[in-house]
């Protein structure tokens, strides 16, 4: 690898005169070895960047496996609604009744599935993990702005998940009413046992989350906005950190929103407020509860949740730019193209939440201003997924394990966004509302896309985050049996869906018409096992490389973020040395003339004469 | 903005500092979720089934309040950039009391609403809850304010504010300053929208 290896050893010294001393960097150089910490605020209360990133990895691949889990289960209860489940007595215990699946524990399942997957794994274990990691590595800086409040994010987390993971423990179970937790519904405890206690622990659960991210995505903003390295102009950061900034800007305006929702209904569930709450009957009897406006909290909702889903999509569009244009050894295709799309998409995120409310009764003529802006959002999408097929066109291509995953994820993104577009229209969506067109839809689009950007993210930056390699065999075992098993679950799910079959029904059997279904189910959740049993292959290797894998190198990929020119396991600080200076894009790959068939970011062009191009002679 | 305030020798990124950067985008996040509730309350109050409630007298007392503590606030930072250190702790103390002051004169203004008949819950209409959410909300961002004050109150003991070291106590006069506009909003809100 010295061969490709062209600046990063060298360039330090030679180029000492253009090397920027960071000044708020500056105090973490004596403490760089840091042989004078204490195990505790090292390993577990750390300020470190990469320890709390690696944090985030591991509590969301936990997290990811209990809510593959739970997903599990409820498939095997839609798969075969009249076998015998008394097999998962030891695992469920009184929730399997008589050798049936309890109805109310399936509610509660599809729920905790929904808010872990996009909460807990696709918004804390993706942005948590790569934001944190590759912000300060690709920018130039040593830390966090502020690693205190970073540590703090994490541990807010880690709590939020202590008390969600209490609550699938609960004699009542945890919150049944849906990873959106509508009320009604999710308002009264006499409803359904899961709006009891499990449902005040969610929101418990949901407010510490917001809290972290919060704590977590001020950093990131400030970390960009403030601390690049000299050199390093907002027109020459990696699409990553694009990616992550604007996601941290999503988050920001939209989390607190959700906390206001939440807060409201906490006053309504235990403080007798009718914010959400009308003219309610159970068993018969009036409730106290006059006023209230359901709809309103489904706006409040959704004004986060739409946001929500970009939180998830957008930093794995941003590793997916990285690994894509690094493994087809090109430029990625329309740079700034590629940045204006995620500004429009990040716009155009905030004035679409109405588009999952189009039959709640809504004005016709704001549906279709809804439809029309929604409908907006296929432009950056597309001018995003052709530049990433341009980059990989004729591109040298090397196979490895997160490029596959990158590809991975373009093809599902295009095969769920297209569903979206039908979506995404006021009137088909009053046939497609509520089935498993919805369920398909948003599972390819944004679940298994994100999941598999962050598989890709995964694979291409365990070398820095653990100074070996993953093993490539079983990285595409682990990829084509995921990618098999995602198409094979979710493209009958449409078929379902158009019929009309509604999601978070229990069982489909008392219905004739759904009845012709029975062996697509079957099939579909033959499928999902296959998806989480490879899940273990991936898990395998992921434990076995940190203590077994192959020594990585300083720069395996040949690639030219400045994350690559730190020393195999950077220590606390980043570079043992000054911050590299910054004076290119990051996408010099394969330029006519030069010697290799990368250069780093951090190589002036005096150094590299062979390739320059006319305006860059000038830069000399 | 003082020269201390913001970072040297930086060639890139902006001259903020990064604790000043961090604390405006809290401002933006506090701000979002007033921003949600008073458009919930909006959209509430459009549907109809709507109590008209008066507005105790004691809120403009209590809006003055707060407003005299943002200038108590902004003549300590005048002092701290004067070296006056002494005179800099007595404005804050002024500040803290007259932020005590507003929280007391909050909670006198619940007890008014409360005689007339306008609650919080207890199937009470969400045009009375909505005034104690705004108000609560609010009263918890004050007390994240109150014990700023006392941060920045105990920098000023360490001699670790002067006219060299101005970050703490700027960032401390913007939150301040938010806070008090943040209740003119809310007070200017529910006048015209009550």
């Amino acid at each position: 690898m010295a061969a490709t290896n062209i600046p990063t050893g060298g360039a330090h010294a030679q180029e000492a005169p253009h090397v920027q001393h960071h000044a708020t960097g500056d105090h973490h150089d004596e403490h760089h070895d840091h042989h004078d910490q204490h195990w505790l605020s090292k390993y577990v209360f750390s300020q470190d960047h990469k320890w709390i990133a690696k944090q985030f990895l591991i509590s969301g691949i936990a997290w990811a496996f209990i809510g593959a889990t739970l997903s599990t289960l409820f498939r095997i209860q839609l798969g075969w609604p009249d076998a015998n489940l008394s097999w998962l007595e030891p695992i469920l215990g009184r929730w399997i009744d008589a050798g049936k699946l309890n109805p109310e524990f399936y509610l509660a399942l599809v729920t905790m599935h929904g808010t872990i997957m996009v909460f807990f794994v696709l918004t804390a274990g993706l942005s948590g993990t790569f934001s944190n990691f590759l912000i300060p590595l690709q920018v130039g800086a040593r830390d966090m702005a502020s690693g205190f409040m970073n540590m703090l994010s994490f541990w807010f987390f880690f709590l939020a998940g202590i008390v969600m993971f209490i609550s699938l423990f609960l004699e009542t179970g945890p919150a049944a009413a849906g990873w959106t937790i509508y009320p009604p519904l999710s308002a009264l405890p006499q409803a359904i046992p899961g709006s009891g206690t499990g449902q005040t622990m969610w929101l418990v659960s949901m407010a510490l989350f917001i809290v972290s991210q919060l704590l977590g995505g001020v950093n990131y903003i400030t970390t960009v906005i403030n601390l690049r390295t000299a050199g390093m102009s907002m027109a020459k950061l990696p699409l990553t950190i694009w990616s992550f900034f604007l996601t941290a800007i999503l988050g920001l305006l939209s989390f607190p929103v959700l906390f206001s929702a939440a807060l409201l209904l906490i006053f309504d569930r235990s403080f007798g407020t009718s914010f959400f709450l009308s003219d309610i009957y159970i068993g018969g009897e009036a409730l106290n509860h006059v006023g209230g406006s359901p709809i309103l909290f489904q706006h409040l909702f959704w004004f986060l949740g739409h946001p929500e889903v970009y939180i998830v999509i957008m930093p794995a569009m941003g590793i997916v730019s990285e690994v894509l244009a690094t493994n087809a050894r090109k430029p990625i295709f329309g740079y700034r193209a590629m940045i204006g799309s995620l500004i429009g998409i990040s716009l155009l995120s905030f004035v679409v939440w109405a588009h999952h409310m189009f039959v709640t009764g809504m004005n016709p003529f704001l549906g279709s201003v809804f439809m029309f802006l929604t409908l907006i959002i296929a432009v950056p999408s597309a001018v995003k997924t052709f530049n990433w097929l341009a980059t990989l066109w004729r591109g040298n291509i090397r196979f490895t394990s997160a490029m596959l995953f990158a590809i991975g994820f373009v093809s599902l993104f295009v095969s769920g966004g297209l569903t979206g577009i039908i979506l995404g229209n006021a009137a088909l969506d009053i046939q497609m509302h509520n089935t498993y067109f919805v369920v398909a839809h948003f599972h390819l689009v944004m679940g298994s896309s994100a999941f598999f950007g962050m598989f890709a993210g995964v694979y291409h930056w365990f070398p820095k985050m653990f100074g070996r390699m993953m093993d490539e065999k079983l990285g595409y075992v682990h990829f084509w049996l995921t990618i098999l098993a995602a198409y094979l679950v979710f493209i009958p799910m449409h078929y379902v869906g158009i019929a009309g079959f509604p999601r978070r029904y229990y069982a489909y059997t008392a219905y004739e018409t759904f009845n012709q279904f029975g062996n697509l189910n079957t099939f579909i959740s033959i499928a999902a096992i296959m998806a989480f049993f490879a899940q273990f292959i991936f898990l395998f290797n992921f434990v076995y490389s940190i203590f077994r894998g192959r020594r990585a190198t300083e720069n395996p990929w040949g690639s030219t973020t400045l994350e690559w020119t730190t020393p195999i396991e950077p220590g606390h600080g980043n570079w043992p040395g000054a911050i590299p200076a910054v004076y290119r894009w990051p996408y010099d790959y394969s330029k006519p003339g030069a010697p290799e068939d990368f250069i780093p970011q951090h190589v002036p062009y005096s150094q590299t004469v062979s390739s320059n191009l006319p305006y860059e002679k000038e830069m000399e | 903005m003082h020269p201390s305030e913001s970072l040297n020798n930086k060639q890139a990124g902006v001259g903020t500092h990064p604790l000043r950067f961090i604390l405006w985008l809290m401002i933006i996040s506090s701000t979002m979720a007033f921003a949600a509730f008073t458009s919930a309350y909006i959209v509430r109050r459009g549907e109809g089934n709507w109590l008209d409630v008066d507005l105790p007298q004691s809120m403009l007392i209590n809006t003055i309040v707060v407003l005299l503590s943002s200038v108590t606030m902004q003549l300590a930072y005048y002092f701290a950039r004067r070296d006056e250190i002494s005179r800099v702790r007595i404005f804050l103390i002024v500040t803290f009391l007259l932020g005590i002051v507003f929280l007391i004169g909050q909670w006198h203004v619940w007890s008014e609403l409360v005689l007339d008949n306008v609650h919080f819950g207890g199937g009470a209409n969400p045009a009375g809850s909505f005034i104690y959410v705004l108000m609560g909300f609010h009263g918890a961002h004050i007390i994240a304010g109150l014990i700023f004050l006392a941060k920045t109150f105990n920098k000023t003991l360490q001699y670790k504010i002067h006219s060299r070291s101005m970050l703490p106590i700027g960032n401390c006069t913007i939150f301040w300053h938010f806070l008090g506009g943040l209740w003119l909003y809310l007070y200017l809100f529910l006048l015209l929208n009550h």
